[in-house]
């Protein structure tokens, strides 16, 4: 064993590691591509980071290719991305276009790799039209959506489906964020690298430095929000829950991080709305982080009193299991796939609303014991079930399965 | 002691599940009920057994996922307390359970005057289960080699050999037990230990603990 692989296994097991390598044998040699739109920033990025590297090592040919956008596409896909998710967005036929033709010429730099490819696994609707603009493929093709489409606009769904219904099969991260698709539909929640910059054990003085850097009071206490200011995520909720707990606490303090993506155009637009929204409270700290300050915001985790991620949709937050990875209770709105990640009560509490929020930092702030308790279960929680070794395995087992049809019991060897 | 005859060794297997969507799903009992009446065994499988192998704490509420829903989703306890008694071990196959849970809920459904339904994000969604099964060319010769052996097994090993072959000939019996057996003196005692381990409350990692403490008792040695 070499190293990535090597590297899991003191915090995975060696049994996890061994599984994956006999799951894997009958794969070695497979042309594996995945594609998305963005090479940094957001979850998919970051799981690619390290999903193709362990693949390669498990004797996979694979790799992982950028489809390149403009203003306009990003514009477009950032559309796609509210419409799936429910709001009601009619997306100019301008933009649409831009869209297909953007695809169209990625396809033209792209296609022999894809159509040479054994499977190919393509993430959310940035890349989706790539299917149809490879008419020579030969492997199997996998739609990757990452978003929660439960209730999307219809408008907007009608005519992505078009588009991926012809896919082998389809993966998203819960049932419940499913739509009925003429293939298989594989569930597989995502998941964290817990040796990735952001994950990483940090020593004291690293850990400590974000105090002097975003001048934080250490003897205060502080709650945290990670994530892109995007409406979903509810930072003006997150704001009003501060507000409402620092009635009780008078020396709260409140940090907003947040990095962009660089597929998001309307980052800088809720960024103003929370700044608006902040007033002149000098104990609320936004700060806008580059995609790439992992190990400032892994030190700002494990500096949090409390930790939230008070969206009120979410395709799954993995900041929630960062977090919880971190030893933190977390704080969730009850929605999407935080419910998956989060043991109510346990490893922390699902809210429905600022004030309840407001309500369980005050509990946690006033219970210090049940809160290193909770604490504890959260970590091994995400040990067990949220480390990417469980993702890549799953993964495994669809390009296994998947090239078997749809029995239900594959017998290899 | 034993004799090994013309017992062949011990194949070790190891699996892995996939979850896949059904597409149906239950917003209410009556539509619980009537999916249930058709809906793949793999997904009556999965909903009972399946939450081994996929992301749930350590120390869950309910042990079946319909149980877990009528609490969460309907928010009748009485009927959830009523279906997480369901012990799967205790049917000798998946229509066998099917019936039993369409038992309890038609039960329900008589004592109700209004069918309670769950939120439109609280809907129960049927999934069942894609496992592939694979060797990973480990023999075990003797039953002496179980305790050094043990520990060593993925949790996909325990879950093939201890949950799913009692869906495999024999029938309701795990893969230890059916080795075991085969042996002229049998390992009785020890075959009667193994089958007192109950599988339905205790996750994979906790199964695999409890059979090597098992084994290192039975055969004599410190445990690790």
């Amino acid at each position: 064993m070499k190293g990535f692989l090597k590297a899991y296994t003191d915090v995975a097991g060696k049994d996890v590691i061994n599984h994956l390598v006999q799951l894997a044998a009958s794969l070695k040699g497979k042309k594996v591509v995945h594609v998305n739109s963005t090479r940094a920033g957001g979850g998919v990025a970051e799981i690619l980071t390290i999903l193709v590297p362990l693949m390669k090592e498990l004797g996979m040919d694979a790799r992982w290719e950028v489809i390149a956008g403009s203003a306009d596409f990003y514009q477009c896909t950032k559309h796609f991305h509210n419409a799936l998710q429910g709001d009601p967005v009619n997306i100019p036929e301008t933009l649409l276009k831009v869209y297909e033709d953007i695809n169209a010429r990625n396809a033209e730099e792209l296609r022999e790799v894809l159509e040479d490819a054994d499977i190919v696994f393509i993430h959310d609707p940035q890349p989706a039209p790539l299917l149809n603009l490879c008419p020579g493929r030969k492997g199997k093709w996998i739609w990757r959506c990452h978003i929660d489409v439960s209730h999307p606009y219809r408008q907007a769904w009608k005519y992505l489906r078009h588009f991926v219904a012809d896919y082998d099969a389809s993966v998203f991260s819960l049932s419940a964020f499913a739509q009925p698709l003429p293939h298989l539909i594989y569930l597989i929640p995502p998941s964290i690298d817990p040796l990735s910059e952001k994950n990483m054990e940090l020593d004291q003085d690293e850990i400590n430095s974000v105090y002097d850097r975003f001048s934080l009071d250490r003897e205060r206490p502080m709650m945290l929000q990670v994530s892109r200011f995007d409406r979903f995520k509810d930072p003006l909720g997150v704001i009003q829950a501060y507000q409402l707990a620092k009635n009780f606490i008078p020396t709260l303090q409140l940090v907003l991080a947040g990095g962009g993506a660089g597929d998001d155009p309307e980052g800088e637009d809720v960024l103003n709305e929370v700044r608006l929204a902040a007033k002149d409270d000098s104990d609320i700290h936004i700060l806008p982080l580059p995609p790439d300050a992992h190990r400032t915001i892994n030190a700002l985790q494990r500096t949090a009193s409390f930790v939230l991620q008070k969206s009120i949709k979410e395709g799954f937050g993995l900041t929630v299991s960062e977090a919880m990875w971190k030893s933190k209770p977390v704080i969730g709105g009850d929605t999407g796939g935080i419910r998956l990640q989060l043991v109510n009560h346990h490893t922390g509490f699902l809210v429905n609303s600022p004030e309840g929020a407001a309500l369980r930092i005050r509990y946690l702030h006033t219970n210090r014991e049940k809160r290193e308790e909770m604490g504890h279960k959260a970590r091994e929680f995400v040990r067990e079930n949220f480390l990417i070794t469980r993702q890549l395995r799953e993964y495994l087992t669809l390009m296994v399965g998947l090239t078997h049809g749809s029995e239900e019991r594959i017998e290899l060897g | 002691m034993a004799k090994k005859s013309k017992i062949g060794s011990f194949a070790v297997k190891d699996c892995a599940l996939a979850a896949i969507s059904t597409g149906k799903r239950a917003q209410n009992l009556k539509e619980l009920r009537e999916q249930l009446l058709t809906i793949h065994p793999g997904a009556v499988y999965y909903h009972f057994w399946g939450g081994l192998l996929r992301p749930r704490f350590d120390d869950p509420e309910y042990n079946n996922d319909f149980a877990s829903w009528a609490h969460h989703g309907l928010h009748d306890i009485t009927l959830a307390e009523r279906l997480g008694i369901i012990d799967p071990a205790d049917f000798e196959d998946l229509e066998a359970l099917r019936q039993e849970i369409i038992d309890v809920l038609e039960e329900r459904m008589d004592e109700t005057e209004y069918l309670p339904w769950a939120k439109r994000d609280r809907q129960f969604h049927f999934i069942r289960a894609q496992t592939v099964v694979f060797d990973t060319n480990r023999r075990i010769q003797k039953p002496e080699e179980l305790p050094e052996i043990m520990p060593q097994l993925s949790v996909g090993s325990i879950y093939y050999h201890f949950i799913d072959a009692r869906r495999r000939p024999p029938f309701g019996m795990d893969d230890f037990r059916a080795w075991l057996e085969k042996f002229d003196n049998g390992y009785k005692h020890l075959c009667a230990d193994i089958a007192g381990i109950d599988p339905y409350f205790t996750g994979l990692m906790e199964l695999r603990q409890q059979l090597s403490l098992l084994f290192n008792h039975h055969f004599g040695r410190a445990q690790a």
